[in-house]
């Protein structure tokens, strides 16, 4: 299956899923489909406490630090590239060439395995998602996807083209390809696996400190860092009561 | 009476010393800089001495923290139904989860620098928002401070990581406990983690 066949699965299926019965009860704002999406966060949790979890920790455990980051630098240096053209297509030429650069110094000197510019160009992330909301594109319900965790349908509907521009989309199908993503995968869990250890350890709701993380960071990225002030009227310091001594 | 007036004179002196008033972001980034050299000449925090790194959050953090806004703000409209003795053991459950929260984040300091993005100020000239960008390799952590005046100095009211308002996050999960039992769910709920939290690291 290519990626975008992949995608087109999932989306149909979220859309049959989305339209039958799941959409009852009204979720919090931004989250209409919060029951559908809470089942699916718990299919998730499972999978990756059965597998992606013991799979990240073993590639841990085995491979010395500097393999790991090789790995991780081979990947993050596709992500540069694509950044690059997202940049472009956001109309920011500054930032579009320093990724540019990232990618071809990267390329050139470390073959991406060794991240050279690292020192000098901070990383900025870019995808298509973030092209389509910097051009207005709101981002639509909050979704939760089988296997990829949390998105938004205008996020969802922006994979398929960001999975043109993965290592892996370089190789024919077969052993390789799938070799290549389930690396990255693991590489990329591995990165996190504190993350997650200190998520579990503090979340109350874990489901909805996940979902309103996700959707400010996008939110975030879609803005640069600089999104505008959310509307008045969350700040209820009118309902204050008087100091607990 | 020569004492008096020396005394006087002191006093004075230390309050024009106090009321010369400090710019919220050189606040931010004092107070940031202090606590990540803190951690980095600390042996015993990096290496996860939960009751140190404690300590400093309580002594160098805390003060500078107005936990009653944030508590206020994180509970919503029922803050207001609580009693004054749930309102007390909710600001004491809070308060720990808070530490606990950012003392995990403190034993992750290993070469961070932090600096500053330009500030924004509202309507309000005693309220401003201070961003920092937290910076080791790979991407930048943005990480936002809203600041309220408090006398001559400023204090923190929330926070803000990636994008996401502490404040807001804590809202929203406690909106479970809170339909589901009211304030002394999520005192229990809040009690529980706390406990599990400080046991899982001892």
């Amino acid at each position: 299956m290519t990626a975008r066949r992949f995608a087109a699965v999932w989306l149909a299926g979220i859309a049959v899923l989305g339209g039958s019965g799941c959409a009852s009860t009204a979720g919090t704002r931004g989250d209409p489909l919060e029951d559908m999406n809470r089942a699916v966060f718990s299919f998730n949790e499972a999978l990756d406490e059965a597998v992606l979890k013991p799979a990240a920790m073993g590639y841990e455990a085995v491979l010395p630090e500097f393999v790991r980051n090789s790995v991780e630098n081979f990947f993050n240096n596709f992500h540069d590239a694509w950044s690059a053209a997202n940049h472009l297509l956001q109309a920011k030429p500054a930032a579009a060439l320093e990724m540019g650069l990232r990618f071809g110094v990267n390329t050139v000197f470390g073959l991406g395995f060794v991240n050279v510019a690292g020192a000098g160009i901070e990383r900025r992330q870019e995808d298509f998602g973030q092209t389509l909301g910097r051009w207005g594109v709101a981002p639509g319900p909050y979704l939760v996807l089988p296997l990829l965790g949390p998105s938004t349908l205008r996020d969802t509907a922006s994979l398929a083209l960001d999975w043109q521009a993965i290592p892996e989309a370089f190789l024919e199908q077969g052993i390789e390809r799938f070799a290549l993503t389930t690396l990255n995968v693991i590489s990329v869990r591995a990165g996190l696996l504190s993350a997650t250890r200190a998520l579990d350890e503090i979340a109350l709701d874990k489901y909805a400190l996940v979902r309103d993380g996700y959707l400010a960071r996008r939110r975030n990225l879609v803005y640069d860092g600089d999104p505008p002030e959310e509307p008045a009227g969350t700040d209820n310091d009118a309902a204050e009561g008087t100091a607990p001594k | 009476m020569f004492r008096k007036i020396v005394l006087g004179f002191a006093l004075c002196a230390a309050q024009v010393g106090v009321m010369a008033e400090v710019a919220p972001d050189a606040f931010v980034l004092q107070l940031s800089t202090e606590v990540i050299d803190a951690v980095k000449n600390d042996k015993a925090i990096q290496a996860g001495d939960v009751a140190r790194i404690r300590t400093l959050v309580d002594t160098k953090v805390v003060p500078n923290v107005n936990l009653h806004r944030m508590v206020v703000k994180s509970v919503g409209p029922q803050w207001r139904t609580a009693s004054p003795e749930q309102q007390k053991r909710l600001t004491e459950e809070f308060k720990s989860y808070l530490i606990n929260t950012y003392s995990g984040a403190l034993t992750q300091v290993k070469d961070q620098d932090v600096k500053l993005r330009p500030m924004r100020t509202g309507t309000n000239p005693n309220e401003v928002v201070v961003g920092t960008d937290v910076v080791n390799r790979g991407e930048p952590l943005q990480l936002d401070y809203r600041l309220e005046k408090s006398g001559d100095t400023w204090k923190i009211f929330d926070f803000n990581v990636l994008g996401l308002w502490a404040t807001d996050s804590f809202r929203s999960q406690f909106a479970r406990d809170l339909s589901a039992g009211g304030i002394d769910a999520l005192i229990d709920r809040l009690a529980e983690k706390n406990r599990s939290i400080a046991g899982s690291k001892s």
